[in-house]
């Protein structure tokens, strides 16, 4: 299994060194002289002269990257001049916050699309199935950013239930229960639709499953239903269900961009939608590429966890 | 596209789909008229009007914070979210079908190469890559489109590359390369149609994300700037005003959402509709138990003595929509104490349905056991529920399967599913009945046990699989072994010690088996009684020495013929001519009259009864005087 483990590992520098190619192409598509837009309202001849020599802005396109990469790989991401700090501090401290909703979502969909989908499945066309479906089909069509809103009208401000935005109270609070009284609406809202998607695909999944011959072995076994249903079908169904989960990663990365604006969360998202407004373009560029490389991170461990299900996979 | 007649019906039959459709067709109504609608400037302000509730002041949806009336400005924005999604849409699937086409048909490197590519941009996550391409051209309603559309290409050219990559090493794309067709008209030609169907399915069920995602965008200020509104910048604008006039978002909100669930609605029953193989859940999952439904049955009396199992009258059915298909129409036998008895027939016989309803492990859908009793132990099992069931699968009466790469699971090792058949009996520790199964496989000759319980059913031989199955089979020593032609998958090398290791097992523990084979070489060797079964039921029935030396039924003659002989390479193996009735129209009278060479006027009349011959030797035939001469 180790050795499978670091075989990833060496299979993931490609695609981290293909991610760095993508970001650094977009970034140099922008239209103009590359240091003003960078500096904005910065652009003093003096900062310009200074990021052309610190970026090589004024060398050929590929020593341009290789530059880049150069201070990429001694985590040197440039410096944000809007918020006049380097831009990997600034990065790190946000997907902290990020990897936290982000993370919570995950397990919050997995668990919740895992168990809709096996009731679904075990209960086809029964009412429970009908009504997880089209629970699903409302969850899979649902603009997160505008249930984010019903949540908060309906929770923070008709109920007052539970805060209406930020990851901390600003006076007192700090503790973990104060931060899941902050986490329980967003990491929610982020939920729904991966949530929808894996609930979907366990369902299909589980009926293929238990059309199996080896589901037909296990009951002339004598096997008890539970055990048939929960330890042999669900088993199979996890296999296949494992690396949606792991794209559904990158849905609730993405989504995280809405839902930390909608609910103020200190995350990544917020920053990059702000960077963008602010055209802090290496502060884009740092958020972009940190994302893109933790979701590369959760595929792999979607990877690993398939290979320990399925002893097929290993030979 | 090939969209067969009927295709619009289908789709309306389809209720969930067909509301979609009255939807979003009332929707694109209402962005399409926009202009003629009796409506108010949507950019008209008036401050005095400012955040007015709905039906106020003539407002249907009330005002926003300039006062500015919200349903003049909803119809208008959605005119522009359609307008961009679909637009973006477009431009996805042209591009995104292009490099999936080509790749798919020029195939090697290229494929490679755009594949790669294709695969870097799916390493992002797919919003963050549009955010990035806004960031570097700008916010703009204009820049969020070429955004979504850009991060949606990889989904078309994978799905069409996949597509036209099967389609390419088919003998009409061939023939047309050899006709002298350039490359760019056999894809625009040939390709093209074969691959619209799938081009229209990925766009309608991406279409609603895109009209999704680009809202979204809108929402962040990213995409449409003021004066332009789409539904996503005016939810934006309006969660400023989210505790004083929740109505000014929530009503844009409400509209993005109705759009995209008719859409997603319609493209589901779309793609049911041009690709049924993709249809979750038309394929039911088969009940725990084979579903009962007698109408009459005789009444419950005691077997004879020494009988293991006594079935009368047997009868499955499967019901597939309007079609029924009669199984098992009827079968009875008794399988004493310590016996083999052979089962034996062509594939679609009936006989590995009859074994299987014996404990409701016939698949419900679409099996029903319609008639017939099955009395095991002075009950009838058909009257058993679930719990009873159970008690007695594995434990008393034991399966044996055909093929044992596909009915062992394939995640588990060997040993924990012979463990596991003993703990569902017994209430030993796993560690016990590990060492049970260590032993059980030992006893079936697998050489080094202890190893070979931990590996996995692909790492064994087909020998070993099976071996492992019956092994699984004898784990709580039943009275009866069911084997459903547990050597077929095998080579016949393998075959025979396989049978070998059975039968000796069998003899040891005393156990009855009921055999099923197609195959008359196999029950001369294994069985005491043989039973032959044609079309759901049992045509002849004696012990195997008097059924093969003096077969009855025509049918019996012709499947002992196609069995050859060691020795006699002389012997002519006769074929039967013609096919097996199909099920759900069996014929009248005797079902093998229509490929019988006996056949006479009477065969097809009436229903033949099993006849005792003498000696207990039954055959349903009512011509064995002219067959014998």
């Amino acid at each position: 299994m180790s050795g499978y483990i670091v075989k990833r590992l060496i299979a993931m520098v490609p695609v981290l060194f293909g991610l760095t190619v993508i970001v650094f192409t977009i970034m140099a598509l922008i239209p103009g002289d590359p240091a003003l837009a960078i500096l904005g309202s910065y652009g003093t001849a003096e900062n310009i002269a200074k990021l052309n020599r610190d970026l090589g802005l004024d060398k050929p396109l590929i020593q341009q990257y290789l530059i880049w990469l150069g201070n990429l790989l001694s985590g040197d991401l440039g410096r944000s001049y809007t918020l006049n700090r380097p831009v990997l501090d600034e990065v790190l401290e946000r997907f902290h916050a990020t990897l936290i909703l982000a993370g919570v979502s995950l397990v919050l969909c997995s668990l919740f699309g895992l168990l809709a989908g096996i009731v679904s499945a075990v209960r086809q066309f029964g009412w429970a199935d009908r009504v997880i479906t089209f629970l699903v089909l409302i969850g899979i069509s649902m603009p997160s950013f505008w249930l984010g809103l019903l949540l908060i009208l309906g929770f923070a401000v008709n109920l007052k239930w539970l805060p209406a935005s930020g990851m901390y109270a600003i006076y007192g609070g700090g503790d973990i229960a104060d931060l899941l009284s902050h986490l329980l609406l967003p990491s929610v809202t982020l939920a729904v639709v991966a949530t929808g998607v894996i609930a979907r695909l366990t369902r299909a999944s589980m009926l293929e499953v238990l059309r199996q011959d080896y589901i037909r072995t296990a009951r002339a076994k004598g096997v008890s239903e539970r055990r048939v249903i929960y330890r042999h079908a669900f088993k199979a169904a996890l296999v296949s269900v494992i690396p949606v989960i792991g794209i559904q990663a990158g849905l609730v990365l993405g989504g995280a961009v809405y839902i930390e604006t909608v609910f103020q969360w200190p995350g990544i998202g917020r920053m990059l939608v702000k960077a963008i407004s602010t055209r802090d373009i290496l502060l884009v560029q740092g958020g972009v590429l940190v994302v893109a490389a933790s979701y590369v991170v959760f595929n792999l461990i979607a990877d690993v966890v398939q290979h320990l299900l399925d002893p097929r996979l290993k030979s | 596209m090939s969209a067969r007649p009927g295709s619009w019906k289908l789709l309306l039959n389809n209720r969930l789909a067909a509301i979609g459709l009255g939807v979003l067709a009332l929707t694109l109504l209402c962005a399409l008229a926009a202009p003629i609608l009796p409506l108010m400037q949507p950019d008209a302000t008036a401050l005095a009007d400012r955040l007015m509730r709905p039906f106020e002041g003539g407002h249907v949806l009330g005002t926003d914070h300039l006062g500015r009336d919200l349903l003049s400005r909803l119809i208008w924005g959605t005119r522009v979210s359609i307008a961009v999604g679909v637009s973006a849409t477009l431009i996805a699937a042209v591009f995104g079908s292009a490099i999936g086409l080509i790749a798919g048909y020029a195939g090697g490197r290229t494929d490679n190469w755009l594949m790669r590519g294709i695969d870097m941009l799916m390493a992002f996550p797919y919003i963050l890559l549009a955010l990035a391409i806004v960031a570097v051209l700008g916010p703009g309603l204009l820049n969020a489109l070429y955004a979504i559309a850009l991060v949606n290409i990889p989904f078309f050219a994978r799905n069409i590359r996949g597509v036209t990559l099967g389609l390419s090493r088919r003998d009409f794309i061939d023939a047309a390369r050899l006709s002298g067709k350039g490359h760019v008209r056999i894809l625009l030609t040939e390709v093209l149609p074969n691959v619209l169907p799938i081009i229209v399915i990925t766009m309608s069920t991406t279409v609603g994300w895109m009209i999704l995602e680009t809202a979204g965008l809108s929402f962040l200020g990213l995409g449409a700037q003021p004066p332009q509104a789409d539904l996503g910048s005016m939810l934006g604008e309006g969660r400023k005003l989210l505790f004083n006039a929740p109505h000014v978002s929530l009503v844009p909100g409400l509209m993005i959402f109705i759009l995209v669930m008719s859409i997603n609605l319609l493209g589901d029953g779309v793609r049911d509709i041009l690709d049924p193989r993709l249809k979750s859940g038309v394929l039911s999952r088969p009940a725990a138990s084979t579903k009962v439904e007698r109408q009459d049955t005789s009444p419950l009396t005691p077997g004879p003595a020494g009988t293991a199992l006594d079935v009368r009258d047997l009868a499955t059915e499967f019901r597939l929509g309007p079609e029924v298909y009669k199984a098992v129409g009827g079968v009875s036998f008794q399988l004493n104490e310590r016996e083999c008895l052979g089962l034996v027939g062509e594939s679609g016989s009936g006989k590995s349905v009859t074994a299987l309803s014996l404990l409701g492990l016939a698949p419900t859908p679409p099996g029903t056991i319609t008639g017939g009793r099955v009395i095991y132990d002075g009950r009838d099992l058909l009257e058993a529920n679930l719990g009873e069931l159970r008690h007695l699968r594995g434990n008393r009466i034991a399966y044996i399967f055909q093929d044992p790469l596909s009915t062992l699971h394939p995640l588990f090792s060997v040993g924990d599913q012979i463990a596991e058949a003993v703990r569902a009996h017994h209430p030993v520790s796993y560690r016990e009945a590990w060492a049970k199964a260590v032993r059980l496989l030992d006893m079936v000759r697998i050489p080094n046990a202890e190893n070979r319980a931990r590996a996995y059913p692909h790492q064994l031989s087909g020998g070993m699989r099976q071996r492992v199955g019956i092994a699984m089979a004898l784990a709580n020593d039943a009275d009866i072994l069911i084997a459903d032609e547990p050597t077929t998958a095998l080579d016949v090398t393998v075959q025979a010690e396989v049978l070998k290791l059975l039968n000796h097992l069998r003899a040891d523990k005393q156990a009855a088996l009921l055999f099923i084979t197609h195959d008359f070489g196999v029950v001369s060797e294994l069985c005491d009684r043989v039973a032959v079964m044609y079309a759901g039921r049992i045509v002849e029935m004696g012990t195997t020495r008097e059924v093969l030396e003096s077969p009855a039924h025509p049918y019996t003659r012709k499947l002992i013929a196609c069995v050859p002989v060691l020795g006699q390479p002389d012997r002519r193996l006769d074929t039967i001519e013609g096919l097996p009735p199909t099920m759900n129209r069996l014929p009248a009278g005797c079902a093998f009259a229509p490929r019988c060479p006996h056949v006479a006027d009477s065969c097809t009349k009436g229903d033949m009864r099993l006849e005792d011959m003498g000696g207990g030797h039954l055959v349903r035939c009512i011509r064995t005087q002219e067959v014998a001469a």
